[in-house]
């Protein structure tokens, strides 16, 4: 039938379409510093990173006074929808054609690693602030990638801890079905086990899921006293609005958020929020100098306040500019090189430093949502419960099978 | 697994199924008489949850007043669309149709997506729905039951409406032979821009049912429409009984996949899509042409 055909060609199309809606100027000649924001800017993790990423490069570059010191730089941006076939073939345009100097956020683990060894295959720089994996400091790690705000191991460890600690003792893993869901369930559950905990059971949901209840229904049938939630942006507000719902903490069970942004908690309102315990390596209320940045980056992005993937593209971009000019030079691997040779510092992370293999450390919150009526407005979500100092935030060095470290 | 645990599958993918149907029943209602595949159809589900939205913070209207108004609001967006823009393409390929509407499809959203963002908004469930009943094999959500009932009864009547009454008669006729109709002094283009309001408004009603589900989100109608489409083709274009049993099918079928093979829960519709166009090409419920 004629109409059929038409029709699966019309869904084939509809799979397809937006693949070609990545713009890149074309034609740069060298001098000029060429920052590629990519990320997702249309779907699930639009809001944690997406456009914010790109004016946080932005500010990133005027706070630095670029062109008063004489850098030329340029910022392009575009939308990897998830897909790593996507993702890396943007990136390699970037690199071979639009003369892009280094990529930066790249939230979506898959893709995050995809491009990890395009960077390295190339020369060129690549700065993680919002893909989570710990394998791109462990065994993906690579002279050209440093990832910047956190990591798997990070949070499994903050919010693992403190979970296992207060007697979340056994486990059932809700857990995106990719690298990045993979990564962090694997990380958690060796502290719960190391912890003294267990885990139960686990199920892998597809990114992208608008129907939690069939898994929170296999989640409520394991007993299991946690429920910990391995995925990031809708898929973890649509699952936990549907826990409400299913009377999942009702029953005794409670969540556990590995991964959660401040625009996630802003999405699900405090009354559905409030208690959830994770844990961030930035908080725009944590200071002056945060709060000031918070201010003028809201006035930018339709009153977003920044998370801490914003913060950590700031940052990330800051210090790049700092190597850049030290050097003299834009060539990806001596950059890297010598981003991990100077000190950072700038006004949301404060000093800190990166190591051999790639990670920038700093120290980790454990943040706690506010009840509703202990918060002042709209945006006033966090209270801090714990901070986890640099030593203890990441996996040490040594133990994350880092070619780069090993050899020494 | 046991029987508990399979019952309480069973329902929940009939939950899901319940959107299935509407939307699909929807998109049935106005290829039948419109021949236009209505691909806006995911934006206007996520346009009634944003009115409905809409209606509580600006208005101080709740979820009742919503099931009603967002529907007829979103049905007069319809209306100027079916008016100004697909009224025009009716004597051309279907293709055309398709076309037009993705567009506007992708304008609404990109618009909604601008000013709202992705990650969506909060809608809360009405306090006479809250609360969940203990039916022994499983927890069941009170607002999630409604939904099934309310749509299977929604769909159930517009069948009746269209397969058993007058008008339905007029309207199946007009499918049939238009100018015919029309020369017993029916209003066809009249009965026509009506219908697709109708369509139109059906898919609202169920983005006023799915926004205490599911955030208030500019995404949630791309998310669906692509599995609506799906169901439709399985069901057959234009058969209204066909959509409503394939929705509520497709659901209970996918549910189970989360069970037994959870990640491949997203693409389990297609595969069976697949195998029907292999089989049977006019869909399970389709007549030959």
């Amino acid at each position: 039938m004629k109409l059929a055909r038409v029709l699966v060609l019309a869904l084939a199309t509809v799979l397809a379409a937006g693949a070609s809606s990545a713009q890149a100027p074309a034609g740069m000649s060298d001098g000029v510093i060429k920052i590629g924001v990519l990320n997702d800017q249309s779907s699930l993790y639009a809001d944690l990173a997406g456009q914010g990423s790109v004016v946080a490069a932005r500010m990133a570059v005027e706070d630095y006074g670029a062109e008063k010191k004489g850098l030329k730089v340029e910022i392009i941006s575009a939308d990897h929808q998830n897909k790593p076939d996507v993702g890396s073939q943007i990136a390699r345009q970037w690199f071979d054609a639009d003369k892009v100097d280094v990529i930066v956020d790249v939230p979506n683990s898959g893709v995050a690693l995809a491009i990890n060894q395009i960077a390295k295959d190339k020369g060129k720089a690549f700065l993680v602030s919002g893909a989570a994996t710990a394998d791109l400091t462990g065994k993906a790690c690579s002279p050209n990638t440093i990832h910047w705000t956190y990591d798997t191991w990070a949070l499994a460890n903050g919010t693992g801890n403190a979970i296992v600690k207060t007697g979340g003792d056994s486990w059932f893993f809700l857990t995106a079905d990719y690298a990045f869901g993979h990564a962090l369930e694997r990380d958690t559950e060796a502290v719960v086990t190391k912890a003294g905990g267990k885990v139960v059971g686990k199920v892998r949901h597809p990114l992208n899921t608008q129907d939690f209840s069939s898994f929170l229904l296999q989640a409520q049938a394991s007993k299991a006293k946690i429920i910990g939630l391995a995925n990031a942006g809708g898929d973890t507000t649509n699952a936990i609005k549907q826990g409400a719902e299913f009377g999942i903490v009702r029953g005794g069970q409670n969540f556990a958020v590995l991964l959660v942004f401040i625009t996630d908690v802003h999405s699900l309102g405090l009354p559905t929020a409030q208690g959830l315990i994770m844990t961030e390596t930035f908080y725009w209320d944590m200071n002056d100098k945060t709060r000031a940045f918070a201010k003028r980056f809201a006035e930018r992005d339709r009153g977003i306040h920044p998370t801490m993937i914003h913060a950590g593209v700031y940052s990330a971009v800051t210090h790049y500019l700092k190597a850049v000019e030290a050097l003299k030079s834009d060539d990806g691997t001596k950059v890297i090189a010598k981003m991990k040779e100077l000190p950072t510092d700038d006004p949301l992370f404060g000093k800190g430093t990166i190591r051999p293999d790639g990670r920038k450390v700093h120290p980790a919150y454990l943040f706690e949502v506010k009840k509703p009526n202990e918060s002042k407005g709209a945006w006033d979500y966090y209270k801090l419960r714990a901070t986890i100092p640099t030593e203890q935030a990441f996996r040490p060095v040594d133990q994350g099978e880092c070619p780069l470290v090993v050899k020494k | 697994m046991n029987t508990q645990a399979l019952f309480s599958q069973l329902l929940i993918g009939a939950i899901n199924g319940a959107f299935y149907a509407l939307l699909s029943l929807g998109l049935s209602v106005i290829f039948g008489l419109l021949n236009i595949i209505n691909f806006a159809h995911g934006a206007q589900y996520m346009m009634g949850a944003f009115v409905a939205y809409f209606l509580l913070q600006w208005a101080g209207l709740g979820y009742w007043t919503a099931l009603l108004i967002a529907p007829i609001v979103v049905g007069l967006l319809g209306i100027v669309i079916e008016r100004v823009m697909l009224q025009r393409l009716y004597q051309l390929d279907h293709l055309y149709g398709l076309l037009l509407t993705f567009g506007v499809a992708l304008v609404i959203e990109g618009v909604f997506r601008n000013e709202f963002g992705s990650s969506g908004l909060p809608y809360t469930i009405p306090p006479q729905l809250t609360g969940a009943q203990n039916l022994g094999f499983m927890f069941l959500p009170t607002y999630r039951g409604w939904v099934v009932v309310f749509s299977l009864v929604i769909c159930l009547a517009t069948w009746y409406v269209i397969e058993r009454t007058k008008l339905g008669s007029y309207l199946r006729a007009a499918t049939e032979n238009p100018t015919l109709v029309q020369a017993f002094g029916i209003n066809v283009p009249r009965m026509i821009t009506l219908t697709y309001g109708f369509g139109v408004g059906l898919a609202a009603l169920a983005g006023v049912l799915a926004a205490p589900i599911y955030q208030v989100n500019p995404l949630m109608g791309s998310n669906l429409i692509i599995v609506v489409f799906a169901v439709v083709v399985i069901g057959g274009l234009g058969s209204i009984m066909g959509s409503i049993v394939t929705g509520f099918t497709l659901g209970i079928v996918e549910g189970f996949t989360k069970v037994f093979y959870p990640e491949a829960s997203n693409t389990v519709i297609f595969v069976i899509m697949a195998v029907v166009l292999l089989v049977r090409p006019t869909g399970l419920f389709g007549r030959a042409p």
